[in-house]
């Protein structure tokens, strides 16, 4: 049996891009290493999500069940428990290389597929800390699994490294499960948290954030005993003299997520080199025929409201690739991230694809109190857009009509002016 | 005196201002006047976190207060649950504990867990 498509992952990304990608004529199956639908969702148990896609403060978990009850409702079919290791390409398609838990090694044949693999958290190993190598030392999004859903609580005198949305979250966490957190040490110069977070997780429970700080050592034989924070200069260089000493038993890391692409290794995909996730059209699909990425496996999200909606986009475009058998464009006019733009995806628009959506995602170098953002192409400026407040951590979109694109192949460039 | 802190109704997190007569600015939307004025007068969370249960999927239930409860009374509430078991099968929103600690608010299931 062949699948019209197969999505990979069973979070956010998979279950709305499954829900908008099957219906009478598509066939959609969805695998899911874990036991449980909604990813990373089940052990956010905080609110704040849902505020666009259901105008409403919901919390991880029941975000997640709206999206479960309406995939149970059209009776998609699933494959919990069943691991993917890899892909490869066929003359019609790809063999999705599986491993379920029960039923042992599957190769499922697919037109397309849908990365929906979410991300991973980056490690000690990755930043290179110095010290010792004692137990207690972990990333944060591991701690929040252990505490919310295994129920250990890692530490009992925490300090945490990085102030990303994961940190901020897991110092009220710990602290309201009767954890101290000593601190929060940020080597950027600002937090990369979202606003609502350090209102509601440091400061009500007056955790101190160190800015431009960042851990220098960490000692301890079999168990973390304590660590070391220092003052950096703008050059991240660490300032003498600043030396803290921390005694605690837990390190938690917060210092950034990688799109997880372990499953695209055997396929020649473009990546990009800035978001670690694959190079995308504005259709979602990648360099390789058949196959398209959504959500964190494509680039690392704020919210998980534009997952949804970047997904269902994603979801619906594999779906006109089956049904219709469009095959990717032989013209894609580039998009460049320009002057204070760090990033943004897609990275290419496909011209024969001028009835999706153009929705730019992207993110800022800085952060500024107002911006316009503007789209360039032949020194003409063809779309803007006004913000305030914008901030690396916080992605910001911006949509291009298809009677913007005057300027025929020439690439277009986003910029920020402030 | 001038309160000036940051709205945490929505994403976009407007810095808010509410002057010594009550007078709410920095707004972008009406959700935020009545936070500002609540924060100012008698601060409350939502508070989520998690009980234990006897589920073959996980060994803790996420849970949260039916309603915003008193910004003091969290840690009142947090020591009532430490005893607490679920059993399953729990429904999304099933009622775990009743009036718990005295706030008049229920601790409700975040999530469905059938075994």
């Amino acid at each position: 049996m062949t699948w019209d498509i197969v999505v990979i992952g069973a979070g956010a990304g998979g279950l709305s891009a499954a829900l908008a990608a099957q219906d009478d004529h598509v066939k959609v199956l969805v695998l899911e290493r874990e036991a449980v639908l909604g990813g990373i969702l089940n052990q956010c148990i905080h609110n704040g999500f849902g505020l666009h896609e259901f105008e409403e403060d919901l919390t991880g978990p029941e975000y997640a069940e709206r999206f479960i009850d309406a995939f149970h409702e059209r009776g998609i079919d699933l494959r919990l428990e069943t691991t993917v290791m890899g892909l490869h390409e066929t003359r019609n398609g790809f063999v999705v290389e599986a491993f379920d838990r029960r039923a042992g090694k599957l190769d499922i044949q697919t037109r397309a597929v849908i990365l929906s693999s979410g991300c991973y958290e980056r490690t000690r190993g990755q930043i290179r800390i110095p010290g010792e190598r004692p137990a207690g030392v972990m990333p944060a999004g591991s701690a929040q699994r252990y505490l919310n859903i295994e129920g250990y609580l890692v530490g009992k005198e925490v300090f945490i490294l990085g102030s990303g949305d994961i940190g901020l979250i897991m110092a009220r966490r710990m602290t309201l499960e009767g954890a101290t957190v000593k601190g929060i040490a940020e080597i950027m110069p600002y937090s990369n948290g979202l606003t609502r977070n350090i209102a509601q997780c440091l400061e009500d429970f007056d955790i101190p954030l160190y800015l431009s700080h960042t851990v220098t050592d960490i000692r301890g034989a079999d168990r973390l005993e304590g660590i070391t924070i220092e003052a950096v200069d703008e050059d991240f260089r660490v300032i003498e003299g600043t030396k803290k000493d921390f005694a605690v038993d837990c390190l938690l890391l917060s210092v950034g997520l990688i799109p997880d692409t372990m499953v695209l290794e055997s396929l020649d995909v473009k990546m990009h080199p800035h978001t670690r996730g694959p190079k995308v059209d504005h259709t979602f699909h990648t360099s390789v025929e058949g196959l398209f990425a959504c959500g964190n496996a494509l680039h690392v999200h704020d919210l998980v409201d534009d997952v949804s909606e970047e997904s269902r986009r994603a979801g619906r475009c594999a779906k006109d690739y089956v049904r219709k058998s469009l095959g990717k464009g032989e013209t894609q006019l580039e998009l460049i991230a320009g002057e204070g733009i760090a990033y943004t995806v897609p990275s290419t628009i496909d011209l024969s694809r001028f009835d999706d959506l153009i929705r730019c995602a992207f993110r800022v170098k800085r952060k500024a109190q107002t911006a316009t953002f503007k789209l360039i192409q032949d020194d003409t400026v063809i779309a803007s857009r006004k913000a305030r407040f914008v901030a690396p951590a916080e992605m910001e979109h911006i949509d291009i009509g298809p009677d913007d694109l005057k300027g025929g192949h020439a690439p277009v460039t986003l910029i920020m002016e402030v | 005196m001038v309160h000036e802190f940051t709205c945490i109704v929505c994403p976009v997190g407007c810095r808010l201002r509410v002057d010594k007569g009550g007078e709410v600015s920095g707004h972008k939307c009406k959700r935020g006047i009545v936070y500002a004025t609540e924060e100012t007068t008698h601060p409350t969370r939502m508070l989520t976190t998690t009980v234990k249960v006897n589920s073959r999927v996980a060994k803790r239930l996420s849970v949260r207060t039916s309603r915003p409860i008193p910004k003091a009374a969290m840690f009142d509430v947090m020591q009532a649950l430490a005893t607490v078991e679920a059993r399953v099968p729990v429904n999304i929103h099933d009622v775990i504990i009743h009036n718990v600690a005295g706030t008049d608010v229920d601790i409700i299931a975040t999530r469905r867990l059938a075994t």
